[in-house]
């Protein structure tokens, strides 16, 4: 009978962790939350490109590699905006959002211009 | 320009390279005997297409053909490379005894042919003479237009005409007999004299005086005596030259031997007009310079003799043919009027060689130097050459052909009774030459001589018969030269008899099995041998008067299946000819190909009539599998003739289309991809994203949109330079619109932070 209890203290142990995560997380402001799920969805939809290369094959490997490195570096740079974005963050406290979203949107254009050559 | 040499000789390079061409491709083809046939065809193939010395270049081909030393056939390229030569070598040794034959019926139809003009008319009175001239020496009876008869009388009649027009119109006259009167040959005569006096150069003397002569011959009661002959003599011999060349003219250093036989010709002409005998002085000079003259005349292997002219005539034509040809001339009239020529018999001989050894000349030019020259020596009264020509130099012991010699002078007319001696015979193989003084018999009907046995000792091969001509009448002999002996090749064939053929295969020294063979005939041999035995063939070749006979070519060949060849060359000691396969040292040559193997034989000669080239049958061998290092056998040479035709032809391969998905599996994915895309969406509307911090008031918010349109724009731009535009177009766009963007992005953004600064503070 110990296993079952162990693995059943587990379950709640997972469940608390879980509850605790998402408590903490709700606490997140907006906008943080916005670039969180635009994280995600840029992810996924790399997954689903890499599924797709996966499934088929890489031949025309210049339009996969762009289309990936796409959701890739607009993650990326999503990852920097959040990072300087955050409030908490007291690295750039200094630092008004809207200099950092100025940013975010003259690195995308760049990208964009380089992945829209690279398309083929 | 084509003279007796340079003909020969390039006759007989093109016989020597069709002769090679074929044996090299025979030499591929690995067939020893078919090299031979090819050769004998290109000879007759050559001899019909220079049909006229037909006789002398078989003959002379087959010469070359068959001193080709090809029985010391090692290895192919040692062969090649000694043909090469063998044949040059050859070359000037075949033109030592040669055939000369005299003027017959093609040179007739040559004449025609070159002469005939479409409408029968000429061009110039000068082409209308030499067509004319050469016609009356071959005794063609052609009878030109009216108009050449007017143009004569025309050119007589004009008194604008100078002294050449005037010469050449005289010379047609001459042939033609057009009507002119006295009277008027009398004025032309007093205008050629007065030319005659202000004459300074060589060819105003020549013209002027060979008018003379010919108004002489046509009118005899014109008065053309020239009174001050000697004077005119002299002036003509200022012009000449210490080796007894000519100038054309006193301002002229440079000399030629054309500008001679013109001198010459002149020279004798004013020596019949003149009115008082010319002083002897001046005559012997002139004996002196012809003698000089021939101090440089230039001789070829055969025993023709001819004048070279390295400068530029007047005319503008050249050559040893125009030179030989006006010497000739020059010399026979000087003959008629001075009687006598010291001059020695075989030059004249040697000139009148040079001349038919040119064969038929392929222009009009050259053919009239040729007939004219040749006529002249013709109807010289002081050393007319005589000609011997043996019409077939070919001789069957077989059908026992007779050896036929005909004499004649240079034109073809019948010789003064006379008797030809055969005086010695040398054999192409040994130096020393047996001496015979045989008669040979005179038919009259046919005006030949033929002896009616070979001499004795005569077997199949390539002799140089020397003859010798005796005139009857003594007193004859002044008067005709016959050059002492004249050597002509005479290549004599035969049946070579083939006794005790036999093949035998050996087991160390005891015989395992013998066959005879009967040669050349069917023969069929089946046999079978493994490496240890030995393959023997041996085989007696004898002439028909029983001497040894080694023919050119003796070769034994195998052949394996798959078409892999070996050639052996087969010794003789003697009579006997005989060979030993040892298959034990043989192996790696035939590259350890075991099975049937066929065994062809080829004995070939040129002067062999039953040349023959048998497969004997075959062998099976038996030879042990082929080492790890053994050579591969060559991969067979395709047909030589092959090599030739048309290449397989070359397609572009294209590059094979990558194998692309299933359509429908492309649109799943596309819909997948957009499930992200909704689930953000949905995502946001369930965080409550909303757009109160949208600026509210009209500039800010116009910025703002701008701002937006700005990006989007960009967006746009980026999807165009996908779809269509190039690099350039697209970033020189993004610039603009780059600025633009920057500036309302400014605008828009420090609106906002001041908003929430604003925001704090309060």
């Amino acid at each position: 009978m110990v296993k079952p209890s162990s693995s059943a203290a587990t379950k709640d142990d997972a469940r608390a962790l879980i509850h605790s995560l998402r408590s903490a997380y709700s606490a997140t402001p907006t906008n943080l939350k916005i670039i969180d799920l635009y994280v995600v969805f840029a992810v996924s939809t790399a997954l689903i490109q890499v599924a797709y290369m996966a499934i088929v094959g890489s031949f025309p490997f210049n339009s996969f590699l762009s289309g990936v490195l796409s959701c890739v570096g607009t993650a990326v740079l999503a990852v920097c905006l959040r990072i300087q974005v955050n409030k908490e963050n007291k690295e750039f406290k200094d630092l008004p959002p809207e200099r950092a979203f100025a940013d975010f949107v003259l690195c995308n254009l760049v990208l964009h211009l380089v992945i829209m050559n690279f398309l083929g | 320009m084509s003279s007796q040499i340079e003909l020969r000789y390039h006759l007989n390079i093109c016989c020597c390279m069709i002769m090679f061409a074929h044996y090299i491709v025979a030499m591929t083809m690995k067939l020893g005997l078919i090299a031979l046939l090819l050769a004998l065809t290109s000879i007759c193939v050559s001899a019909a297409v220079f049909h006229p010395i037909s006789q002398s270049h078989r003959s002379a081909a087959l010469e070359l053909f068959s001193n080709a030393d090809g029985r010391k056939q090692t290895t192919a390229m040692a062969m090649k490379l000694g043909l090469i030569a063998v044949l040059l070598a050859l070359t000037s040794i075949c033109v030592s005894a040669a055939v000369f034959h005299p003027i017959s019926q093609s040179h007739r139809s040559a004449a025609l042919e070159l002469f005939s003009n479409a409408d029968g008319s000429f061009s110039s009175l000068e082409e209308a003479y030499e067509a004319l001239r050469t016609f009356e020496v071959l005794g063609i009876e052609k009878k030109p237009e009216d108009a050449t008869c007017k143009s004569v009388v025309d050119t007589l009649s004009s008194p604008s005409s100078n002294s050449k027009d005037l010469y050449h119109a005289l010379r047609v006259n001459g042939l033609l007999k057009c009507k002119i009167s006295t009277a008027a040959l009398e004025g032309i005569a007093s205008r050629l004299k007065d030319g005659l006096k202000h004459a300074t150069l060589l060819l105003d003397y020549y013209h002027a005086v060979g008018g003379l002569l010919l108004i002489k011959d046509q009118s005899p009661e014109v008065d053309v005596l020239l009174g001050n002959a000697d004077g005119i003599v002299r002036s003509i011999k200022a012009l000449s030259q210490s080796d007894g060349r000519w100038r054309y003219s006193s301002n002229n250093p440079e000399s030629s031997t054309y500008a001679a036989g013109i001198a010459f010709e002149t020279l004798s002409g004013v020596v019949s007009l003149a009115a008082s005998v010319i002083d002897e002085n001046l005559i012997g000079t002139l004996k002196k310079d012809i003698v000089k003259l021939f101090d440089s005349i230039e001789k070829y292997d055969d025993g023709a003799y001819y004048f070279d002219d390295k400068h530029i005539d007047a005319s503008g034509h050249q050559g040893p043919l125009s030179a030989t040809s006006a010497v000739v001339r020059g010399l026979t009239a000087f003959a008629a009027t001075s009687g006598s020529l010291n001059v020695p018999e075989d030059k004249i001989l040697g000139l009148a060689r040079f001349f038919l050894g040119i064969g038929i000349p392929g222009n009009s030019k050259d053919l009239y130097y040729q007939i004219d020259a040749l006529s002249c020596l013709e109807n010289n009264g002081v050393s007319v050459p005589l000609i011997l020509s043996v019409p077939a130099t070919v001789l069957s012991l077989t059908s026992k052909d007779k050896l036929k010699v005909r004499v004649s002078t240079v034109l073809g007319s019948s010789s003064p009774p006379l008797s030809v001696k055969l005086m010695q015979v040398f054999s192409s193989g040994s130096k020393d030459a047996s001496v015979l003084k045989q008669e040979l018999r005179f038919d009259p009907k046919e005006a030949i001589y033929t002896m009616d046995a070979l001499p004795e000792g005569v077997d199949i091969g390539d002799y140089v018969f020397a003859f010798e001509i005796v005139l009857s009448d003594p007193e004859l002999k002044s008067k005709y030269a016959t050059g002492g002996r004249t050597k002509v090749p005479v290549h004599v064939t035969g049946v070579v008899k083939v006794d005790n053929a036999k093949v035998t295969l050996l087991e160390g020294d005891i015989v395992e099995s013998e066959k005879k063979l009967d040669l050349p005939g069917k023969n069929d041999v089946a046999l079978s041998a493994n490496h240890l035995q030995k393959l023997h063939l041996s085989f007696l070749l004898t002439t028909p008067l029983g001497k040894p006979f080694k023919p050119h070519q003796v070769f034994l060949k195998l052949r394996h299946e798959t078409g892999v060849e070996h050639i052996f060359v087969v010794d003789n000691t003697g009579k006997q000819f005989k060979i030993t396969l040892d298959f034990l040292g043989l192996v790696e040559k035939f590259f350890y190909l075991s099975g049937q193997y066929d065994i062809e034989l080829t004995v070939g000669d040129a002067v062999m009539e039953n040349s023959f080239l048998q497969p004997l049958g075959s062998i099976e061998l038996d030879l042990p599998k082929a080492p790890e290092k053994a050579t591969q056998p060559p991969p067979q040479a395709v047909s030589p003739y092959l090599r030739f035709g048309p290449k397989a032809e070359i397609n572009h391969i294209f590059r094979v289309p990558e194998k692309r998905p299933p359509q429908e599996v492309s649109y799943a994915f596309l819909g997948l991809v957009l499930v992200p895309l909704l689930a953000f969406l949905v995502g946001l509307l369930r965080l409550g994203v909303n757009f109160k911090n949208f600026p509210t008031s009209a500039v800010p918010a116009t910025f703002a949109i701008l701002f937006h349109g700005g990006i989007a724009a960009v967006l746009l731009l980026y999807v165009l330079f996908w779809l269509k535009l190039d690099l350039f177009t697209t970033l020189k766009t993004l610039g603009l619109l780059g600025v633009f963007l920057m500036f309302v992005g400014h605008r828009t953004l420090s609106h906002l932070a001041s908003t929430a600064a604003k925001l704090k503070s309060a």
